[in-house]
């Protein structure tokens, strides 16, 4: 599934800034991901990686730029301008409601009625829905969650993770935004989450993370892209990078002498 | 994962494993409505105890059709509190809109079923006021329906006028809770109603089997069913003993049917719980939320109407302190008392009959005993603290486990 590299990446932006009143948050930066490819956005707080990631998922406007998409320019203005583009994201907060089963949680908004009951009675169909749930699960391989009808309070943060990340799937995406999937969670569920993101990977999604953990981006991800101070300093690949060149560009090489040199420069 | 070992801890067989596993739902809150029972049979003992008239049918159907008001008024509350809101003012709707309805019928001669109609629309009117300030001003529904609680008793006070009392004419309205059906009748309805839960029950395991689905444990629906159903038929032997099956209680039922419907098997329902449980995520999904919130408030301000008229009904009478006194408390005590989150999310539309139930059950024995209404306030305060306190710890304890 991966794209050959003639093609234009899946998803690329060109030159995208944003100033908070005097705070430039990001100074024309450029971000790609191509389809069965994990980014990982990495940077120190403040770096500009929550902003980048807002302007993607329509969230917050950026003040100039131009959104690519497998090589046409899209406008995205709004939330649902991203969705209809097939971008979604999974926030760190989830966006879960406690209170309802799992299959509730996965359709939340998007429920489905029996088609034999009259439309405007609303009527559930629960089968249909819990069918589609455990689909969903099983094609993120995701073997923990045992019973659909749990409530999500009484789920792991892994487990957690898993379900908001298999909502995301169900509009059918091509680029996934993933915001600090692994934060707070344990070594056992850290690795359950890693192995979902290698899953979307292998459905041919572009995926992009943002994290703040060296760890598990150098687990999971391809390539990694380094924002420092509203701007892009570095791109690696995974292979042939070190934890110290990451860390390096991230901080700017304030610890000792500069390491090897990164790939590009901005 | 300690919660996974937890669990096949407490799923060894044997008493010591039951009981901890019932120990363990009743911390969790899923118990909510068995506990209730419990404390309904608790509270029927001791007053039979203290006055043997107390389970006598006369007296077990005065009592059902005590409740029928705040029964109905609890319905909208539950709603109100899915949302993780509060209405304060459902007392004094009840009492304006049952004055709107005698005003019409008497002064102005309309028919009784449009005075009744009218009467509900303007518990639905006031409703989409309360849910416009709330969504669009964003002012907490406690406090704007604190400053309704006052406004629609003054508006109650100004509809009736100087004489301050309208007895209501033995018709339409009297009769919604002076007509009782025949033993035949009542039987029929009972019988209905089993065979439809039986069949309902049946029609879901083919369903889900047909769907390659676990139909869920078979005994444990079964045993579900009989227990209903010994009380649906208890509940009709008892009445056909003594005037028959109530129309009121009817309604009632119904009614919560109706919403029991609505809140678990539609959309609507299930956003209303979306909100409840986190506002946020249902806004993120799509979902309309101040939308929901609305109708809400005004569905649940429409029953607090249907509530008023019954009240009417069964006191043949709307006067100024119609809606009044501790009627607000007793409708949101009652659901609370019966397991429905106070902080929204949880809970359910059969906590409103079962939380009526209880605070009835304590009143009516009290009036039984003829004990003074500074003992019947007391006792009806520690039932809530204790329910609350209660709910308060089941909470704590979901955090904890999380």
């Amino acid at each position: 599934m991966n794209a050959t590299t003639k093609a234009p990446p899946l998803l690329a932006l060109k030159g995208v800034s944003k100033r908070f009143g005097p705070l430039e948050a990001l100074t024309g930066v450029d971000f790609e991901v191509d389809a069965g490819e994990v980014v990982a956005l990495v940077g120190d707080n403040g770096a500009g990686k929550s902003t980048l990631v807002k302007a993607i998922a329509g969230v917050q406007l950026c003040d100039e730029g131009t959104f690519f998409m497998r090589g046409t320019e899209v406008t995205v203005s709004s939330p649902k301008d991203a969705t209809a583009l097939g971008i979604t994201t999974v926030y760190q907060d989830l966006a879960l409601c406690d209170n309802l089963d799992i299959v509730a949680n996965l359709h939340l908004g998007h429920e489905r009625f029996v088609e034999s009951a009259a439309r405007f009675s609303g009527y559930i169909d629960e089968i249909e829905m819990e069918k589609s749930s455990l689909k969903l699960l099983e094609s993120l391989a995701v073997t923990t969650i045992k019973d659909v009808r749990a409530h999500v309070a009484s789920l792991s943060g892994g487990q957690r993770q898993a379900v908001a990340i298999a909502r995301s799937l169900l509009g059918e995406p091509s680029v996934v935004l993933l915001d600090e999937p692994t934060a707070a969670l344990g070594v056992v569920q850290t690795k359950q989450v890693l192995n979902c993101i290698r899953t979307l990977r292998e459905r041919g999604l572009g995926v992009v993370i943002i994290s703040h953990n060296l760890a598990d981006v150098f687990e999971v991800a391809d390539r990694i892209v380094v924002l420092r101070l509203a701007a892009r300093v570095a791109t690696f690949d995974v292979r042939g990078v070190s934890h110290e060149d990451v860390v390096a560009a991230i901080t700017g090489a304030e610890f000792g002498a500069a390491p090897n040199e990164p790939k590009e420069r901005t | 994962m300690s919660e996974k070992e937890h669990d096949t801890q407490v799923s060894v067989r044997g008493v010591g494993g039951t009981v901890r596993r019932l120990g363990r739902m009743v911390a969790e809150g899923q118990a909510g409505s068995l506990l209730v029972i419990l404390m309904i049979a608790a509270i029927w003992i001791f007053f039979q105890v203290m006055n043997a008239n107390f389970l006598s049918p006369a007296n077990l159907t005065n009592l059902m059709l005590q409740n029928v008001a705040v029964a109905t008024i609890s319905i909208g509350v539950v709603l109100v509190l899915l949302l993780g809101e509060i209405d304060l003012s459902i007392g004094s709707i009840s009492g304006l809109c049952a004055a709107v309805m005698a005003v019409l019928i008497i002064k102005h001669n309309v028919s009784p079923v449009l005075a009744v109609l009218a009467a509900l629309a303007t518990g639905a009117a006031i409703g989409l006021f309360t849910g416009f300030m709330v969504t669009r001003f964003r002012i907490p529904s406690f406090v704007i329906t604190l400053a309704g609680l006052l406004a629609w008793e003054g508006l109650q006070l100004y509809v009736l006028g100087a004489t301050g009392t309208i007895n209501m004419p033995n018709d339409f309205v009297t009769k919604l809770t002076s007509t009782f059906f025949s033993s035949l009748i009542g039987l029929i309805i009972a019988v209905l109603a089993i065979v439809f839960m039986c069949g309902l029950a049946f029609l879901g395991r083919v369903r889900r089997r047909r769907a390659g689905l676990p139909a869920g444990p078979m005994r444990a629906q079964a045993i579900r069913i009989v227990l209903i159903g010994a009380v649906i038929v208890a509940a009709i032997v008892i009445f056909n003993k003594d005037r028959g099956l109530p129309l009121a209680v009817l309604i009632v039922v119904g009614l919560a049917l109706a919403f029991a419907y609505i809140t678990q098997q539609t959309r609507f329902g299930r956003h209303v719980f979306a909100v409840g449980g986190n506002a946020e995520a249902a806004r993120r999904a799509g979902i309309r939320i101040d939308r929901v919130r609305i109708i809400v408030f005004v569905v649940a301000s429409a029953l607090a109407a249907g509530g008023g008229i019954l009240a009417a009904s069964r006191l043949l009478a709307v006067n100024q302190s119609s809606g009044g006194s501790d009627l607000l408390l007793m409708a949101i005590a009652g659901p609370v008392i019966a397991g429905t989150s106070l902080f929204g999310g949880r809970g359910s539309v059969w906590s409103a009959l079962l939380g009526a139930l209880v605070i009835g059950s304590i009143a009516n024995g009290m009036d039984l005993l003829s004990l003074s209404s500074s003992v019947k306030f007391m006792v009806t305060g520690a039932v809530l603290m204790l329910a609350v306190t209660l709910e308060a710890a089941t909470r704590l304890q979901r955090q904890t486990d999380d």
